[in-house]
């Protein structure tokens, strides 16, 4: 399998006045396409910054990141907001903790919202395939507000999907989902990993979802420990 | 899904600010459309009313020209009086075509309406009055032709009041004279409509003005230099001299300081009703900060963010102004009847004149000016980084 992201030595660094924070500490790493990996790590080990990095959300302070074998960051470049969001809207989909729905749009309404801004050339997704493998289909009109948690945050996959990316981002997605939801959405990501062969790159404080991937990476103080 | 679908429904959010927000916008509005109608609405019924007074130059004894105008438009008992003999001398200027002798009168009359009211009988001569006003049409009846007659044409809304008919008589109070009705007018929308037309040698005989006038209506030859004219009328002893041209502009000039002073004030409420624009996008753009930064995340483009924010403003606007001119064109009548009650003198017809290029002027403005207010909302929304709403939310 080739690999779709190749990030070496990244390092990012936030500045307290004076100070020098060290957010990531040289971080080396490869992901094929299709690979689902998990990051895990205490509070504060740089989980979440490198997902930024490497969902093109944050430009790195050093080191070099390639996409698809495309140099994307190398030392002293950094990109625009809106080369990053060219990147983003060709490349990637997000999932965070908290679904922000807009919550006058009906379920279907939200998955086609990033279709509004961009729409890839070609794309021939089925929405209301997509919507009937997330368990949807019954749900299209629906307000958020009639929605259990789970659900809405199954239609935040569904509106990361839309646009057929080919990584998966999702920050803490269980984070605000009981254990029933938690595995709701864990059978929602092996799904689409194995059907749609997404990539997929998930951060979680929860083992049994972090195992669910077919690596696990753990952060300390920046650094990759394994 | 369009961009203007989503800006329309994040509106109806907040359902109660969004409402509050456009009633602002819509009483601005209103206001707007109310006065650039009056504006035009007001001019429109002053060159009617002097279009239709039928002659250029009216002659009056001298006095207050103020009180002269206000006795050739609207009427009035007149302070003082015009010999007769002075007819001849005018009509016979090289630049004169008919000189009109008229003679105002008015009493009180104990049964008009609830309460009493004064009664205005207008003395003309027969001769010349009916072809200075030739654009009087009769719904009954017709002109008197003797010039001693006890006879009379009614404006319009004089017989439905007097609740007369030709061949009725007429009684003038306390002259304990009767008056044939002859004639009944059809309504013009000027102060004709109230007024009762008696031949000037019946009114001098009733009301004891025998060789008195109150004015003379001159009518000018079309090819006739009015400055001119007036300047030699100025040399005829104890005359005041108003040209129509002057009490229109002697009006407007009235008018225009209030007029600077009532934009001023449509002014501060478009400028409070913009404020209030800013503040409700601006908090609905700081309440959704985290959210356009999602929306950034999903391929937003700045531009994109902009546009949608900009787009919220824009239907605020739209709606507001649009509610604001149906608010005029519905209460036009009512906004007529209080600038009456406040205008020394309002001419007749319609003083709102609010039309289709008003009301798409008036929309278009108050959405032009929302708009740029809508400018640092949009701005701010665009400026939003995705990274800086993932952070709020980690914390």
């Amino acid at each position: 399998m080739d690999n779709i992201l190749e990030a070496r030595d990244l390092r990012k660094l936030y500045h307290r006045g004076s100070e020098e924070i060290p957010a990531l500490d040289g971080v080396s790493l490869d992901i094929k396409k299709g690979e689902f990996v998990s990051f895990v790590g205490p509070s504060g080990s740089g989980k979440t910054t490198l997902l930024n990095i490497l969902g093109c959300l944050d430009n790195p302070s050093s080191g070099t990141l390639r996409l698809a074998g495309q140099e994307i960051f190398a030392a002293g470049r950094m990109l625009s907001e809106t080369e990053l969001t060219r990147i983003r809207r060709r490349v990637f989909g997000y999932v965070f903790q908290r679904f922000h729905l807009v919550p006058t749009l009906t379920v279907l309404e939200n998955v086609l919202l990033p279709f509004a801004f961009y729409r890839k050339a070609g794309l021939t997704t089925d929405v209301e395939r997509l919507l009937a493998d997330l368990g949807l289909a019954k749900r299209r009109g629906h307000l958020p507000g009639q929605l259990s948690g789970g659900e809405m945050q199954r239609v935040a996959v569904a509106r990361a999907l839309v646009n057929d990316p080919e990584i998966l981002l999702a920050d803490e997605p269980t984070g605000n989902l009981d254990s029933k939801r938690t595995d709701e959405i864990k059978e929602v990501l092996l799904e689409m990993n194995r059907k749609r062969n997404v990539t997929i790159l998930l951060v979680t404080h929860n083992p049994t979802l972090a195992r669910t991937a077919q690596r696990t990476m753990e952060l300390q103080d920046g650094r990759l420990v394994c | 899904m369009k961009i203007y679908l989503i800006a329309y429904k994040n509106l109806l959010r907040k359902k109660t600010r969004t409402v509050l927000t456009v009633l602002g916008i819509a009483l601005s509005s209103w206001v707007l459309a109310s006065l650039l109608g009056f504006n035009k609405g007001y001019e429109g019924a002053l060159n009617h009313d002097i279009d239709n007074m039928g002659f250029q130059v009216l002659l009056t004894a001298k006095g207050c020209p103020y009180e002269a105008a206000t006795l050739m438009l609207k009427g009035g008992t007149g302070l003082r009086y015009l010999k007769e003999s002075m007819v001849q001398g005018v009509a016979e200027d090289h630049d004169v075509a008919a000189v009109t002798p008229m003679l105002m009168q008015a009493i009180f009359d104990p049964n008009k309406g609830e309460s009493g009211g004064m009664s205005g009988y207008l003395g003309v001569d027969p001769a010349t009055f009916p072809q200075s006003k030739g654009f009087l049409e009769f719904k009954k009846g017709g002109w008197f032709k003797d010039p001693d007659a006890r006879e009379a044409v009614m404006g319009y809304e004089a017989a439905e009041l007097e609740q007369r008919d030709t061949g009725d008589k007429l009684l003038i109070p306390e002259k304990n004279v009767e008056i044939t009705v002859v004639g009944i007018l059809k309504r013009t929308g000027t102060q004709d409509d109230g007024t009762i037309f008696l031949p000037f040698r019946t009114v001098q005989e009733v009301f004891g003005r025998k060789g008195l006038l109150t004015g003379m209506g001159i009518t000018v030859r079309k090819d006739a230099d009015i400055d001119k004219f007036t300047e030699r009328l100025y040399d005829l002893p104890d005359v005041q001299v108003v040209s129509m041209a002057q009490v229109k502009s002697t009006i407007m000039s009235l008018l225009s300081s209030a007029k600077v002073m009532v934009f001023s004030i449509a002014l501060i409420a478009i400028i409070i009703a913009m404020v209030g624009v800013i503040n409700t996008i601006l908090m609905s753009v700081f309440e959704r900060f985290q959210e356009l930064g999602i929306l950034k995340s999903m391929g937003a483009m700045p531009s994109d963010v902009f546009k949608l924010v900009w787009a919220e403003t824009m239907f605020l606007c739209l709606a507001g102004s649009s509610l604001g001119v149906l608010l005029a064109l519905g209460l036009a009548r009512t906004t007529e009847l209080l600038v009456r009650r406040l205008l020394p003198y309002a001419p007749n017809g319609g003083l709102v004149q609010i039309d289709w290029r008003l009301a798409v002027g008036t929309v278009a403005a108050v959405t032009g000016a929302g708009l740029i207010s809508g400018l640092y909302p949009a701005w701010r929304a665009a400026r939003v980084r995705p990274l800086d709403s993932i952070r709020n939310e980690a914390e």
